[in-house]
């Protein structure tokens, strides 16, 4: 598993964290069942603090990407695809507000926008 | 269980006076001591370990009150103080000697890897050693009786940055363990922002604050605008700010400033600086 923190971009740590095990999951890197390190040897390992690890992983538990049996460890759960489909129409929605915003800085009409993505699809099939 | 609980702690010398001073350590984690030269690190940190007895409050180490045999507890906390305190004629063989008759845990073995480590020689007199070997030795012999506390008063003070970088992994890696807990003055600031999960503030004997240090870091910013840029914001959003005839330049809670405003983030160091000033 790869976790990279880089301390001066301004993104909060637990959020780093977060999310790379979180992409890691949902890519199929982290397969179900595969057990993480524990939040103090991660803590240790990465040189960043206790609390922010235990944070990052409360957030995945809390969200249904991991799991946690008592005095054992933490897991990876069972991929939810009712998650993973929530996550990716999130990214969908994210990606069509950015071509909003840039038909809008390049004067396009509703119409042309539609076309390009009806052509977008129609060539798809 | 918390590995320290200082409440309500006071001290009056002449011209000092340590105020009410409430600071909480849970076990398993670093907290970094932060303040100027007089602020009651040294002082704190002395109250701890009962070599100066306080006005008023209480001290809890690892579950027992400090006046209450402290002798016993002290097996279980390793010190090391800016001065170390070893004769001048001994070798830091002889030292390991005598810390195997001095506490009931010493682990030999320990010191003997942790001298290595910290490439100590065996045979050297302690008053030919320099600065930076001498408060090496104090970490070898502070690490090696099973201690469950370390307090440490700017114990990386005199050694240069790669040894304090070691210096600082070895307590890193000392807190794997989840029973152990860390109290490091320093005014080094970088070398508690690698290392601690909380930052305590002293300023003239008061606490300006406690947090969680990624807290803090995600919760302030700096931002560089122009001056009539900064009047526009909030005054709640600033904390402090200094103008030249150029621009000027502010430390600002996060999300108390409008988006679209580039935020810069923050270090420990700046921080303390911004937030004595302010209490100025």
């Amino acid at each position: 598993m790869n976790i990279l923190i880089d301390n001066k971009s301004g993104a909060p740590i637990y959020d780093q964290i977060y999310s790379q095990i979180k992409s890691q999951i949902i890519s199929g890197a982290l397969k179900e069942n595969d057990m993480l390190p524990s939040i103090r040897s991660l803590a240790k390992d990465l040189r960043i603090s206790f609390i922010t690890t235990k944070r990052a992983y409360e957030e995945l538990e809390k969200e249904g990407f991991i799991y946690t049996i008592p005095a054992k460890g933490c897991y990876v759960a069972p991929k939810n695809v009712e998650l993973i489909r929530e996550e990716n129409l999130k990214k969908i929605e994210e990606h069509i507000e950015e071509i909003v915003q840039l038909a809008a800085t390049c004067n396009l009409s509703n119409e042309d926008v539609l076309d390009m993505v009806k052509f977008s699809l129609e060539e798809k099939e | 269980m918390n590995a320290l609980e200082i409440k309500n702690l006071t001290k009056t010398f002449d011209g000092f006076k340590l105020d009410n001073l409430n600071l909480t350590l849970p076990s398993g984690c670093i907290m970094g001591l932060i303040g100027e030269n007089g602020a009651g690190k040294s002082t704190t940190i002395k109250l701890i370990l009962n070599m100066l007895r306080k006005d008023s409050g209480t001290i809890t180490i690892l579950g027992r009150d400090n006046e209450d045999n402290i002798q016993l507890t002290k097996e279980d906390v390793g010190v090391v103080m800016d001065e170390v305190g070893i004769p001048e004629c001994m070798t830091a063989k002889q030292v390991g000697n005598v810390m195997k008759h001095t506490f009931c845990n010493w682990n030999d073995g320990e010191y003997k890897k942790l001298l290595a480590k910290l490439s100590l020689p065996d045979n050297k007199r302690f008053k030919d050693f320099s600065r930076g070997m001498k408060m090496k030795l104090g970490i070898a012999v502070a690490m090696s009786h099973g201690s469950k506390l370390l307090l440490l008063d700017e114990a990386t003070s005199g050694l240069d940055p790669v040894v304090r970088d070691e210096v600082v992994e070895m307590f890193s890696d000392f807190t794997r363990e989840e029973d152990h807990s860390i109290l490091i003055s320093s005014h080094i600031v970088s070398d508690l922002e690698k290392l601690c999960d909380y930052i305590a503030f002293l300023h003239k004997g008061k606490l300006l604050l406690c947090e969680e240090k990624d807290l803090l870091l995600a919760q302030y910013g700096i931002i560089h605008c122009t001056a009539e840029q900064l009047r526009e914001l909030s005054p709640d959003a600033v904390k402090y700010s200094k103008e030249s005839p150029y621009g000027a330049e502010a430390m600002v809670l996060r999300e108390a400033v409008p988006e679209g405003i580039n935020i810069s983030p923050v270090s420990i160091e700046e921080l303390f600086v911004f937030m004595v000033k302010e209490a100025k």
